[in-house]
């Protein structure tokens, strides 16, 4: 199997196993086994949505600290649009950047102009492609993952063209080390991220390529410094003015966005996991083949959703809104140069390098007729869960417990009510199971047939184990009188359990020996050895 | 030679005419089997255009159908087998564009006449019988080879 980085890790330390997490995951991929959540490499789309969802805070996103500046000779600040949205409306994208700059970067990059150019270079795109429909939008990198993972068949209908930070940071690199004279891999470019997925994005991009980023840094640890960075910057320092903003681009970081800025008649956009999965589910049908391009962000709202923001997305959904009506308003110019896109495209300038693969996940591996058998058992054993999805068995639902189950990854008793109810029925033991399981201590009558048990009864008063034990029950006492041989023989119990290590009377041997009773010994207190005896032997008594 | 039994995997789907809310979740199960068992992305895109479309069938235009998978390492196979209208001029059916779908059916962007074409185009084996005013039968059968 192939490794796969994640930019999600599990802090096993804080870690309560609330299963939060395994419940809000839209590919199945966490388990939570001995009460510590494990997420499946194969399975993860880097979606981030377990770690809006986890209460302890034990997810940890994997970005990247400040302190990987230092091994640069100059850094770059790329900023997502979206870290726009997280600041007051009077801030301004130029204050923000300038914010950056401040914080020791030594530039910052709006990257809005380079999603506007992209988008100029997806219309051209659109106008001459002639295969299959709709053309599916690569913005979000869990989207691309979830193609590849959930969706195989449509990896075809995914955009050819280079995501905007990707063709940012390699202009960056060119540019700015012939500028100053350095090697590209001196110049160290950092994503401004909402998202962890785009984390992995860099470290691993999907068509198995080097990123040109060299790192990604959370809008959420970001935050704090810039607020206060902008607070000591001079007024002269930065433009107090809309000029240079792009509109096109600055609407990628909401849902909807990216069509917004294609103004195409027949596209879509759709944002949050669980609707995405929908409109694929209907484009895999054939059913969107007269919509010409989805637009679809795994966040709800977009890239303003992202798990690592700071702002209420409502909030920062607005902001961007205003932003763009204020551009419109102002008539802030479209700020990318149509003909240079143009002619750009041509020269195949926003062509991604590298071939987009499926990555379907195989729970039963290769051969198809081990995998017909599993899946056959998978539906047998389904039908027989209680199909409540309650998860407490560690899977998300009954379905994909069944899976672990025919995978060997979990036993049937991991659920709480099967294990009932295979109690209830369970298969009686024999004596002399029970007798190696619990350790005892042969006092006397050693052999004695091998019965079943029908289960336990513990109690010291006479009468009450004449009244209600049941033949083939194992009796728990700690009386050492003769009369409990009487007692055994008379109600044909399987043999009599003497607690805390207390010595039968010399008759009470002599009787057990000669009425052919078992008796056996323990350390135990009554209590403890009942419970160790109810746990062993499944039985209803 | 037939696929020894326990190499099939099968499985029997109810379809309700009409049940527009429902619709497609026949073949929505049908593409989670074959993605669990691990069936080539290619073979399950055509298997999900082919099942949708005869399942869509089944909802405009008949009162009940049963669905039947069977799944051999070697092919798909689908039969349709549905109580309803019947086609009367099958090779009208068969031509793209020809639909005798109500006005309401094609606002909700179903009858453009590409069902049955389109079943034909992503099958590698394909019959259909018919009896007016009785119902139809499908047959469906994707090599996996």
């Amino acid at each position: 199997m192939e490794q796969y980085y994640h930019s999600l890790r599990i802090d096993k330390d804080k870690c309560t196993g609330h299963m939060k997490c395994m419940r809000v995951c839209p590919t199945q991929a966490i388990r939570v086994k001995n009460g510590i959540a494990e997420i499946s490499e194969e399975r993860c789309i880097d979606c981030g949505e377990c770690i809006t969802a986890c209460p302890t805070g034990a997810i940890v996103p994997l970005t990247d600290p400040f302190g990987e500046l230092s091994k640069f000779r100059h850094t770059v600040a790329l900023s997502s649009p979206s870290l726009y949205a997280q600041f007051g409306r009077e801030i301004l994208p130029s204050k923000i950047l300038a914010g950056l700059k401040k914080l020791g970067f030594d530039d910052s990059f709006d990257l809005a102009t380079t999603c506007g150019e992209v988008s100029l270079a997806i219309h051209a795109y659109l106008e001459e492609y002639k295969g299959p429909r709709p053309i599916i939008s690569n913005a979000c990198p869990t989207v691309v993952r979830l193609l590849q993972v959930r969706y195989p068949s449509l990896i075809e209908h995914i955009t050819p063209l280079e995501i905007p930070r990707e063709l940012a940071a390699r202009e960056i690199k060119k540019k700015k080390s012939k500028q100053y004279g350095l090697k590209e891999k001196e110049i160290g470019t950092f994503y401004i991220t909402p998202c962890p997925a785009k984390m992995i994005s860099i470290r691993q991009p999907a068509e198995k390529k080097r990123s040109h980023l060299d790192g990604a840094i959370s809008i959420s640890d970001i935050y704090g410094p810039v607020l206060y960075a902008m607070e000591n910057i001079e007024k002269d320092r930065f433009r107090t003015t809309l000029e240079g903003m792009c509109i096109l681009g600055i609407s990628w970081a909401v849902s909807g966005g990216i069509c917004r800025s294609l103004e195409l008649r027949n596209s879509l956009s759709v944002s949050g996991i669980t609707e995405v999965m929908k409109v694929f589910d209907d484009i895999e049908r054939g059913r969107l083949r007269h919509i010409d391009f989805v637009e679809a962000h795994s966040c709800p709202h977009g890239c303003v959703g992202g798990s690592l923001t700071v702002e209420n997305l409502y909030t920062s959904y607005n902001k961007i809104r205003k932003l763009i009506e204020t551009l419109e308003i102002e008539q802030v110019s479209v700020c990318a140069d149509y003909a240079k896109v143009i002619k750009r495209y041509q020269e195949d300038y926003f062509l991604k390098a590298g071939k987009l693969k499926p990555r379907p996940i195989k729970p039963f591996g290769e051969d198809l007729s081990v995998a017909i058998r599993k899946r056959k058992e998978k539906d047998k054993i389904y039908a027989e869960l209680p199909q409540i999805d309650c998860g407490a068995c560690g899977s998300p639902t009954c379905m994909t417990f069944a899976e672990d189950v025919v995978n060997g990854e979990a036993v049937l008793s991991d659920c709480i009510i099967k294990k009932n109810q295979l109690r209830k029925k369970g298969k009686r033991m024999k004596l002399s199971q029970i007798r190696k399981k619990l350790g005892l201590q042969t006092l006397a009558a050693p052999d004695v047939p091998d019965p079943d048990i029908t289960g336990g009864y513990t109690s010291d008063l006479l009468s009450d184990v004449m009244a209600h034990s049941k033949p083939g029950n194992l009796w728990i006492t700690l009386q050492t009188h003769q009369n409990i041989i009487a007692v055994a023989k008379l109600k044909d119990l399987a043999g009599i359990i003497i607690v805390n290590s207390r010595q039968p009377d010399p008759e009470t041997l002599e009787k057990a020996e000669s009425e052919k009773i078992l008796l056996l010994g323990c350390e135990d207190s009554a209590y403890r050895i009942s419970a160790r005896l109810f746990n062993l032997n499944p039985s209803e008594d | 030679m037939k696929p020894n039994h326990t190499d099939a995997f099968c499985q029997n789907f109810f379809i309700k005419g009409g049940d527009f809310n429902n619709a497609g979740s026949v073949s929505s199960k049908v593409k989670d089997i074959l993605n669990d068992i691990g069936i080539d992305s290619d073979i399950i895109r055509r298997t999900a255009i082919a099942s949708y479309e005869a399942e869509m069938n089944v909802v405009m235009y008949a009162r009940k159908a049963e669905f039947k998978l069977r799944l051999t390492p070697a092919s798909i196979h689908i039969i349709v087998d549905d109580e309803g209208l019947g086609i009367s001029d099958i090779e009208a059916a068969m031509k793209e564009g020809y639909s005798t779908a109500t006005a309401e059916m094609r606002e909700m962007g179903f009858g453009a006449g590409m069902g049955l074409p389109n079943i034909k185009r992503n099958a590698d084996e394909f019959k259909i019988s018919s009896v007016p005013e009785e119902g139809t039968t499908l047959e469906i059968v994707i090599h996996l080879n």
